[in-house]
């Protein structure tokens, strides 16, 4: 298959199972439910296949796909993956069909309902792949209107509050990043590279060939702001994380699940593939607000999920907790003020690729976590974690497979959420020493909740909350995603250097060229100083 | 002889013929208007429907202008020519409008077959009011003079208020079609007032003169302190205040939710793009007569600022004051006065660029400012249109336009409720539909130009906030059709295929506008020629 083809199928084919599904009659609710899972399970095994075309050493961009689109605007139909992108597009496919199989559990609606989720996996993966600004931009905003649909028709008792509340949130952060996405158009004098993200990334580190202008510091701090924002909002990033907790408790439980698995790591790549390396000058301008957002996070998030007693909001508040490790391994970039030169460079690429295994850890255990809460939640209909208890003895299985997930999301060591917060603090000290304390600290706090949650739950003498007779084991459907997310939770934790040797080279590359970058906009800064002298 | 006179008259000679071929769209609307009133007289309007008569009328217009739109496209986009004694201009430009406009007439009548508004009596009526008004919006998008500036804004205002208070017997509308009149009225004098300053200081009422001779007159730099010049600017504002009217833009902005939910939705639908399309074509021809001139750059440059302001206002007025609102109508107005704002910041960004000291290196960034402004409104007429279609569509079988009208309706309708939620998106300006692509366009000039002026920074970020307000009123649209319940005592909508499919004709269109390449590159290519063909005489 050839990579063009291959990476617009990834893209175009869960649109094109939504257009097909949207023919048959709304009552056929066995077929949406097979349809929409045999549609993501080929898109996963067209992941898998790409990943198997995929070179380990070549730190670039692979399989690039250019066509035109609307010339007059210099907008390209640009696509292709690197080390960076391919984790995270896997992922989108894994999570989706797992969210797939836990849709079984939706009552009403279903035409709609498995139309719109396939519509949202194409703005998911479009998203990943899209090496044009604009095409980014344009997956990014398409994402948004399944996705308020989905928490919106389907969703609990707030859901019109949580949805408007996502979409607001949302739309905020896309008008930011389109005003600093049209400041790089002019500033590179809209040629036909200048939605180019990868050609992009080449003028801030002054080795584009075919873009000549240079990107002013003041300019990359600036646009470095506006997308800042916008990414963090998705993270999301304390104090912009207040729409997570609201759309997780209210959307159905597989749309959790990909909120957390996938939509929560776009914040994460976005800033990594585009605030990043387009204004590397204004990344290390800002990089201690990153970490001391992402220590903030941490501390607060792992807070605020102690003081919860819905056990949705609790695995939601994780999520904030959790995605602050991200943007603290993403933000170490020590810079030695006197010579303008990166402090132990590889203490920072480990950051990096910290940061990215964590993206995909919290996906597999955040995912993992949020589907066993919905499990118990189909039979007891309610989430009230003063109510439950002695689960453990009616459920043992799923008990077993949740028990499992929480610790691969509380870090155990030999689970995979352990490999990219150990990755971050132990980077982190080469930054700041105190910062790196306060963010270890986290972790006791979030062994607290989630150790207390468990004992809430499944532990204690018998179950005495309401629904107690509709308390079954735990069904095969349910039990298979359980295991999947389990087994790839203990895989990952014990041979981290399957995802590490995928991405090794790029972020490598990527430290690189921002390196190159920042030396460039701190000579430009300099002349302009001593010109001012 | 008789033809010798003319010849003379029209003061060009030989070109008459020319004149008359470039004129020939609104001399067909004008015979369809006659012969859609002598059918009625003899009583053959039982046998051949009006609308029949009035679409294929429309049609030819639309035919004729699309043979001129041809030949500019082949030969020279930037061709710019005065006919009429200098009355009129055909360029690219004014062809746009004209094909944009008759195109719409013929989206309106079709709209207007499918809603049974007017009745068999009154069709010929209707029609003749519409083909009226659109001449009369035809001839603001191919003025050159001023004095054709007013002609053409009362040819197309005067049958619009007819239109307005067109539902005889209901009490809201004949209110809303007064006060329309008055305000009407009102603006017409103001702006009659200010031509005439402008053409007695100037000794001009050519369009194209305006900026050289205010450099003239002024020697030197033109300034407030100059007496003559003050009177001219006075008149100019006198000028844009009329214009303002007719956009509905803050402070002038009044009638418009009254008369809006006074009409009847297609007449609303009608008036919110076209005529708004007409104003804008004017603005742009005004706006431009006036800069290009060293010697009134700073003047101009002072306008355009100050209609980013004004654009500033009325699309954070919009927006806000749209949110209480609960009758669709009446939201959708003030969705229309936002968008007003929104296109105006294009306009106030081609004036700041046009007349500044690089104007001469920003050619291609003007034009693409007056190309936002046409791809806009393009974008704007089938997904306002769209809004209200579906308005006047559920009406007919709820007999109510509020917003609890089209509460549930996706589970009756989904026809209507995906056609509405494609319009609603695409005003709100999220992409892959065709206002998101609009916005940006325009968006991408006001960053331009605010490098020459730090206040179109100001612009662009309240361009940006208000995309942001106006989720809210928007999204309760969607909220009510989609996420609400259909209320168990609510009338049944159920839709013959027709309607569904003009609704989803348009919101195809709508989608196609935001990401299909042949569509956006062919539109806004096209758009951009006709901003040269408009640049091209700028400066006398």
């Amino acid at each position: 298959m050839t990579p063009e083809f291959l990476l617009s199928a990834i893209i175009f084919l869960p649109s094109l199972g939504a257009l097909i599904l949207s023919f048959l009659d709304s009552k056929a609710v066995d077929a949406f439910r097979i349809g929409t899972l045999v549609v993501t399970a080929v898109t996963f095994g067209l992941t898998l296949m790409l990943w198997s075309q995929f070179s380990y050493d070549e730190p670039g961009i692979q399989m690039l796909v250019e066509a035109d689109w609307v010339k007059t605007w210099n907008i390209y139909y640009r696509l292709g993956v690197d080390g960076i992108s391919l984790p995270l597009v896997v992922l989108t496919g894994l999570v989706s069909m797992l969210a797939a199989i836990a849709s079984w559990s939706i009552n009403k609606q279903h035409k709609g309902y498995f139309i719109l989720f396939l519509l949202l996996e194409t703005g998911m993966m479009g998203v990943f792949l899209a090496l044009d600004f604009f095409l980014f931009f344009v997956f990014w905003e398409v994402m948004l209107l399944p996705m308020y649909f989905l928490i919106g028709i389907w969703g609990g008792p707030r859901k019109e509050y949580a949805a408007i509340k996502f979409f607001l949130y949302t739309l905020v952060g896309g008008v930011l990043m389109l005003v600093a996405m049209l400041m790089f158009y002019f500033n590179t004098g809209g040629t036909t590279d200048s939605f180019n993200l990868i050609e992009l990334a080449k003028v801030a580190s002054g080795t584009s060939e075919t873009l000549t202008q240079t990107l002013s510091p003041n300019m990359q701090i600036t646009a470095f702001i506006l997308l800042f924002i916008g990414f963090a909002i998705k993270l999301p990033a304390f104090p912009v994380h207040t729409w997570l907790p609201d759309a997780h408790v209210e959307a159905p439980t597989p749309i959790s699940m990909i909120l957390a698995g996938v939509l929560l790591k776009l914040g994460g790549y976005g800033i990594i593939r585009v605030a990043f390396p387009l204004c590397p000058y204004g990344a290390a301008y800002a990089a201690y607000a990153l970490v001391a957002i992402g220590v903030i996070s941490i501390i607060y998030g792992a807070f605020a999920a102690l003081a919860q007693t819905d056990f949705k909001r609790l695995v939601a508040y994780s999520s904030v907790s959790h995605m602050g490790y991200v943007l603290i391994g993403l933000g170490v970039w020590k810079i030695v003020e006197a010579t303008g030169e990166t402090q132990n460079s590889d203490m920072w690429l480990m950051g990096i690729n910290g940061a990215m295994f964590q993206m995909i850890a919290h996906g597999i255990s955040s995912a993992g976590m949020f589907f066993m809460v919905g499990v118990i939640y189909d039979r007891v209909h309610h989430r009230d974690l003063n109510k439950f208890g002695g689960l453990m003895g009616r459920m043992p299985l799923y008990s077993g497979l949740a028990a499992g997930l929480f610790f691969a999301g509380l870090g155990l060591p030999g689970l995979c959420g352990f490999i990219g917060e150990i990755f971050v603090v132990l980077s982190t000290w080469n930054f700041n020493p105190t910062l790196a304390i306060v963010a270890a600290s986290g972790v006791i706090l979030t062994a607290g909740y989630i150790l207390w949650a468990l004992q809430r739950v499944y532990l204690g003498p018998e179950y005495r909350g309401p629904h107690a007779e509709d308390i079954k084991p735990i069904e095969a459907r349910e039990a298979t995603v359980g295991v999947i997310l389990l087994a790839l939770a203990i895989v990952f934790g014990v041979f981290p250097g399957i995802l590490f040797n995928v991405m090794e080279h790029s972020t490598a590359e990527l430290v690189e060229g921002m390196k190159l970058g920042y030396e460039q906009a701190a000579s430009q800064v300099s002349t302009t100083l001593q010109a001012m002298r | 002889m008789f033809e010798q006179l003319i010849q003379d008259l029209a003061g060009d000679n030989g070109s008459l013929y020319t004149g008359l071929k470039y004129f020939s769209a609104e001399l067909w609307l004008s015979g369809t208007i006659v012969v859609m009133l002598l059918l009625r007289l003899f009583s053959v309007d039982r046998w051949i429907p009006t609308f029949a008569v009035a679409l294929a009328g429309s049609a030819i217009a639309l035919w004729g202008l699309f043979g001129q739109f041809t030949e500019l496209m082949t030969a020279n986009t930037d061709v710019s020519i005065a006919f009429f004694g200098d009355m009129l201009r055909q360029d690219l430009f004014s062809v746009f409008f004209r094909m944009f406009l008759s195109l719409f007439l013929i989206l309106t009548i079709a709209l207007t077959v499918l809603t049974g508004i007017p009745d068999n009596e009154d069709a010929p009526d209707f029609y003749a009011l519409l083909f009226g008004a659109t001449v009369g919006m035809m001839m603001m998008a191919s003025a050159n003079n001023l004095l054709m500036l007013f002609l053409g804004v009362e040819m197309a205002s005067v049958p619009s208020y007819v239109m307005v208070g067109f539902l005889k017997g209901r009490k809201p509308s004949s209110e809303a079609a007064l006060k329309y009149v008055v305000y009407g009225a009102g603006a017409a004098g103001v702006m009659l007032y200010g031509i005439s300053l402008v053409t007695g200081v100037l000794g001009t009422g050519d369009m194209t003169l305006l900026a050289s001779r205010l450099a003239l007159v002024s020697d030197g730099v033109a300034g407030l302190g100059d007496p003559e010049v003050c009177v001219v600017a006075l008149g100019i504002m006198m000028v844009l205040a009329g214009l303002a009217f007719k956009l509905s833009l803050v402070p002038f902005h009044f009638w418009c939710p009254d008369a809006f939910e006074g009409a009847s939705a297609e007449v609303a639908g009608f008036l919110s793009v076209a005529s708004k399309a007409g104003a804008f074509a004017l603005l742009v021809r005004f706006c431009l007569g006036l800069s290009g001139v060293e010697a009134t750059a700073e003047l101009m440059t002072a306008f355009g600022v100050a209609l980013g302001a004004v654009a500033i206002v009325t699309a954070t007025f919009g927006n806000l004051a749209a949110y209480t609102q609960n009758n669709l109508k009446r939201l959708l107005s003030y969705s229309t006065i936002a968008h007003a704002g929104y296109m105006l910041m294009a306009v106030a960004a081609m004036m700041v660029m046009q007349n500044s000291d690089q104007a001469a290196g920003l050619g291609q960034e003007i034009n693409a400012a007056v190309g936002g402004l046409l791809y806009y409104l393009a974008v704007y007429m089938f997904m306002n249109l769209g809004a209200f279609a579906i308005i006047a569509l559920v009406r007919n079988y709820t007999f109510d336009e509020s917003i609890d009208s089209i509460r549930g309706l996706s589970s009756q309708s989904p026809a209507l409720a995906v056609g509405m939620g494609v319009c609603v998106f695409s005003l709100i300006g999220i992409p892959p539909f065709g206002g998101f692509f609009a916005k940006l366009m325009v968006f991408a000039a006001v960053l331009k130009s605010a490098e020459i002026h730090w206040f179109m920074y100001v612009v662009l970020a309240f361009g940006g906030l208000n995309t942001v307000f106006s989720l809210f009123y928007y999204l309760k649209i969607v909220k009510a059709i989609f996420i609400e319940e259909r209320p168990a005592e609510a009338r049944a909508v159920t839709l013959p295929s027709m309607e569904g499919l003009y609704v989803v004709v348009l919101a195809v269109m709508v989608t196609l506008l935001g990401f299909f390449p042949a569509v956006t590159e062919g539109l806004s290519s096209i758009a951009n020629a006709a901003g040269n063909a408009v640049l091209s005489v700028v400066g006398g």
